[in-house]
């Protein structure tokens, strides 16, 4: 008896492992994969996980650090991890230091199921594979601006004639919010201001940096202007932040994540303030048509130091965790680039602001020097302690600093 | 003791520490006097879900070339040291002799990312490395006048602060001052100003900082005063008794002069944590208002998107020798109390 | 010592009394608060409204139907298995202490006894390699870490911390050696041991308060380290405090605000057990302690 129901165990389990190996198509070879800690990449990568066979083995390592540990882990040969799931800003470095390979032969024999555009190449060979999108967008109340008689705002110059009517109307005391804690964010919300006025941070063929301009000024402008209309902490305002205060049901309008939006209306959230936030594009500023945010991806990248065995077993683990089936089953954690997704209600407004032609958040090789410069040299700036000049003139020296040094700049 | 055994004791300690710090101090000073080699460009298209554009991505053979023959970088020199990110020497030199007054000399020099990262690192140091200790010498002669069995409580209480993980601690005391949390609303109502906040000013956001600093310090110089009290000789005490010595008399004249060796230690260890404050700075949101030197490191190695280790680097060598330079004095108290002993 | 401040006069002692009942209050609240608000859903204890919602709880009534709740506490132990974390560190915490303990009292008792200049500078180089930025060091290790395959797995972890914890070791032991006489392992030389058995059979016996004092440090060293273990540590090999941080969530991405309440406060409810059940030795440790600069 004992031996039969051991022997049914083992058929069992063989017969599992060989159901999910063969759904995914893959015969030998080791996954593993190094990915941010957020729910949507668990679930990619608790899908993966499923090739596991006795001839395939499937790890992941879900941790924040990913951006730290993906540069020495994957420099070694064979890298520790074949897999790193990565986004526009955090590719940079991999693609600096050569450590993805080129994925044209993979998607060429196990990519059907990818939409064209799901492809990230770089000078025409396909790089990494995106499988979702985020971006700040438009988050308004309904009901606060019907009461105070305006419409949902298309320009930032709206967007503050707005906000000066909700203030005057007593509705609310600080009717904006923007994520402008000094660092990440801070830099985040020029940046998408920047992108929104058309211009380049960079001239043209050099790492130059060209943002000591009109354009500069005006997005600097702009967002002191909205410092006004804001709760005298914004210093302190990160993007968890502004949605607490968006649930205490404080602020009116601002422009938030996508990957939050979810939050804002689910099931925690307060009923009354949930039932009348709405989700639109992003303002445009200074007259241009386009939405002044970026626009992010989520993908993933296939390291340069492992076997072609693993890299196909690789491909082919991840093409199963973002299947259209594996999508299908979990439409809501976020908002999916893969074929069949319907778009759920909080993903409304990061698929509009790509719709209405908004950028994406530049893959230079030098931008996330520019970034940190502007972390830390607009601090005094949002604080109100300095002008735009002087605040363009210390991002450009903090910036061409870090430049010279990482041998983009002579 | 003689050579042999004093090595054989000593040697996995040894071993330990120059495996794991030294060596990686050395890498480090190394690397501090390097700069990232010229990055070959090319201009390619790049492609995604949002469209195309025309961007200069790095040509990595042809930079890999460069790398391989000389692996460490392009020699700079202390250029690391002085740019403007750092200790800024043009820049100063420019401020010293076009400002006029110190007011304009020092509203310009904390628009410098090192200075301004000093400036709070220094003060933080110098204000709640003494008033730590003060607190814990004052905490362990409160306990020591408990009745033993309230003792017990008595410390785990106090050591309280300093179990909690400071991240995690810091986030939750910055919720508790915030407006509408229990202190900051309660400080609203003390001081009858019901717009205040304990974070949009720099001079506020400093002294909470400060405040947390000697809350979450204190416990440990309690811990060890405590320790130290105990030792104190009692017929020393009574004696000062007899000759009519007040309670204040004897902790100034008995109890302060038993304790100042450990006062020394306890100094040392604090100076050096203080120096090096990150925690309470991304756990209180500060970073508008005060940065420190390891949160400068932090900043270039974690907490953004491109890691510049040679920056990184020239911080951290700085932090050490300004951890050395605070200790100056207390190095020369250690090597005279050392001879002392030897002779 | 006691005998004499025993004699209070009753002014004094309720000034004592009640600047130490202030203090009880500042150390304790926080925490007491946090236990409190463990039991809440975020929108309460986080509440952007007014501080009386933690105390009231409306919105966990509201989502959940009750006052209060273990959704935290389910949430991180069950649902992101906390339990995991929380078995890795009981593994890095004992064996650091462990580890700092036996290398320390060694070097600490040769700088004691030995007084060759190089002592003085071992001693003095040990506090240089203090100062030293620990993200730095970490950010230095990686490389040769994966390069060696010991990335990611508790036993490095454990050999790092016990390294950066040495000369704050060195140190406190050292100091504590000073503070016995000379004469014990000399006299006990001459009767016959070597100095290892005088080591260990003479000294370590006086040696335990020191040994206790710096061993809490070590152990809350190991307990509460962020920096080595957040880097050093793949996913399933994390300790608590990492794994409460990864809870807060990252720049783009929601938290589990409460999940990291509800360890903070699991975290912590060991130490009070470790800190009750040993009180004894803790208090006679300190008490009986000879610490001498």
């Amino acid at each position: 008896m004992k031996l039969t129901l051991k022997a049914a165990l083992a058929l069992g389990a063989t017969a599992i492992a060989g159901a999910a190996s063969a759904e995914c198509g893959i015969e030998a070879g080791s996954v593993r994969i190094l990915s941010n800690d957020f729910e949507a990449l668990r679930y990619i990568n608790d899908t993966a996980m499923e090739c596991a066979s006795d001839a395939v083995t499937v790890e992941a390592n879900a941790t924040s650090e990913h951006k730290n540990i993906q540069g020495p882990a994957l420099s070694i040969d064979p890298a520790e991890y074949t897999v790193a799931v990565i986004a526009n800003n955090s590719i940079v470095p991999l693609l600096n230091d050569d450590l993805i390979r080129p994925l044209d032969d993979l998607i060429a024999e196990y990519g059907d199921q990818l939409l064209p555009n799901q492809v990230i190449s770089t000078g025409g060979e396909a790089m990494a594979i995106a499988f979702m999108g985020n971006g700040q967008h438009l988050f308004y109340r309904s009901d606060i601006l019907e009461e105070a008689g305006v419409e949902v705002p298309t320009t930032y110059e709206e967007m503050l004639s707005a906000a000066e009517a909700i203030q005057e109307a007593g509705l609310m005391e600080h009717p904006l919010a923007a994520s402008v804690k000094p660092g990440w964010d801070l830099a985040a919300e020029f940046v998408n201001l920047y992108l929104g006025t058309g211009g380049e941070f960079f001239e043209p063929g050099s790492a130059a940096l060209a943002i000591d301009n009109e354009d500069g000024r005006l997005v600097l402008e702009t967002m002191r202007a909205m410092t006004e209309y804001m709760d005298p902490d914004y210093l302190t305002f990160d993007a968890n932040v502004i949605n607490q205060l968006w649930d205490a049901g404080q602020v009116a309008m601002m422009n938030q994540w996508g990957s939050l939006a979810g939050a804002a209306i689910g099931d925690a959230a307060d009923p009354d303030v949930a039932a009348n936030t709405a989700f639109a594009t992003t303002p445009s500023i200074g007259g241009n048509a386009i939405p002044a945010a970026a626009l992010w991806w989520d993908g993933f990248s296939i390291a340069k130091n492992i076997s072609d065995e693993d890299a196909a077993a690789s491909f082919q683990a991840m093409m199963h965790g973002i299947s259209p089936e594996a999508v299908a089953e979990n439409p809501t954690v976020a908002t999916w680039l893969v074929d069949g997704y319907q778009p759920g209600e909080a993903a409304v407004g990061v698929i509009a602001n790509a719709n209405a032609g908004a950028r994406a958040y530049p893959m230079t090789p030098y931008m996330g020097l520019l970034h940190t410069a502007l972390s830390t040299e607009l601090a005094d700036f949002i604080a109100g302690r300095e002008d735009a000049d002087q605040a363009l003139a210390d991002v450009k020296a903090a910036y061409d600093d870090a430049a010279s040094a990482a041998g983009f700049l002579q | 003791m003689p050579h042999k055994t004093f090595a054989l004791f000593i040697m996995p300690a040894v071993v330990a520490m120059l495996l794991f710090i030294a060596l990686p101090i050395v890498s480090v000073v190394v690397q501090s006097l390097f700069v990232e080699h010229e990055q070959v460009m090319v201009e390619v298209e790049n492609c995604g879900p949002f469209g195309c554009s025309t961007q200069l991505r790095v040509d990595t053979e042809a930079t890999a070339e460069i790398r391989d023959e000389r692996p460490l970088g392009r020699f700079a020199g202390i250029t690391n040291y002085i740019n403007r990110n750092h200790l800024a020497f043009d820049q100063v030199r420019e401020i010293w002799s076009t400002s006029d007054g110190l007011g304009e000399i020092w509203s310009r020099m904390m628009n410098l990312p090192f200075y301004k990262a000093l400036a709070f690192t220094l003060v933080y140091c110098f204000l709640v490395t003494p008033f730590a200790m003060m607190l814990g010498f004052a905490i362990a002669l409160g306990v020591n006048t408990l009745p033993r069995l309230a003792k017990g409580p008595a410390i785990f209480v106090s050591i309280l602060p300093m179990i909690i993980t400071p991240l995690i601690g810091s986030l939750i005391l910055f919720w508790m001052f915030n407006p509408q949390g229990i202190l900051g609303a309660s400080l609203q109502v003390i001081t009858g100003d019901p717009t205040l906040s304990l974070r949009a000013s720099p001079v506020l956001t400093w002294i909470v900082l400060i405040i947390y600093g000697i809350w979450t310090n204190g416990p440990f110089s309690f811990v060890v005063f405590y320790a130290g009290l105990q030792t104190v000789p009692g017929d020393t005490l009574e004696s000062a008794m007899i000759d009519g010595a007040s309670r204040w008399e004897r902790v100034r004249y008995v109890i302060i002069p038993h304790l100042a060796p450990l006062a020394t230690f306890v100094a040392l260890v604090q100076l050096m944590d203080n120096f090096r404050v990150f925690e309470p700075i991304v756990g209180f949101s500060a970073e508008a208002n005060a940065t420190s030197l390891s949160w400068l490191v932090y900043n270039d190695l974690i907490g953004q998107d491109s890691q510049q280790f040679g920056s990184a680097a020239a911080t951290s060598v700085m932090t050490i020798l300004g951890v050395v330079i605070l200790l100056i004095p207390v190095l020369i108290r250690t090597w005279r109390d050392f001879n002392r002993k030897a002779v | 010592m006691t005998t004499a401040i025993g004699r209070m006069p009753t002014g004094l002692r309720w000034v004592t009394g009640l600047l130490l009942a202030i203090w009880f209050i500042a150390a304790a609240f926080p925490f007491v608060w946090t236990l409190w608000g463990s039991f809440k859903v975020e929108a309460d204890f986080f509440s952007r409204v007014s501080w009386w919602n933690a105390i009231t709880g409306d919105r966990t009534l509201m989502q959940t139907g009750e006052r209060f709740t273990l959704d935290g506490y389910e949430g991180a132990w069950i649902t992101r298995e906390f339990w995991r974390a929380a078995l890795n560190t009981v593994i890095v915490t004992l064996s650091v202490t462990f580890i700092s303990l036996f290398v320390g009292t060694l070097g600490g008792y040769a700088l004691a006894r030995s007084g060759q200049r190089y002592a003085f500078w071992i001693l003095i180089a040990a506090l240089v390699f203090r100062a030293m930025p620990h993200i730095t060091l970490v950010s230095g290790y990686m490389l040769p870490f994966f390069e060696l395959n010991i990335w990611g797995i508790l036993p490095t972890t454990i050999i790092v911390l016990v390294a950066i914890n040495q000369p704050f070791t060195l140190w406190m032991l050292h100091s504590f050696f000073l503070g016995i006489p000379k004469d014990l392992d000399e006299s006990a030389m001459v009767d016959g041991c070597t100095r290892f058995q005088a080591f260990r059979m003479v000294i370590i016996p006086v040696m335990w308060p020191g040994v206790i004092t710096t061993g809490l440090f070590s152990f809350l060293l190991g307990y509460n380290d962020f920096a080595v273990t957040s880097m050093l540590l793949s996913q399933d090999n994390l300790t608590m405090v990492p794994k409460i941080a990864s809870f807060l969530g990252t720049i783009q991405s929601e938290g589990n605000v409460m999940f990291a309440v509800a360890s903070v406060v699991s975290a912590t409810v060991p130490l009070f057990i470790l800190v009750l059940f040993f009180q004894r030795q803790i208090v006679s440790g300190l008490t009986a302690g000879a610490v001498k600069g």
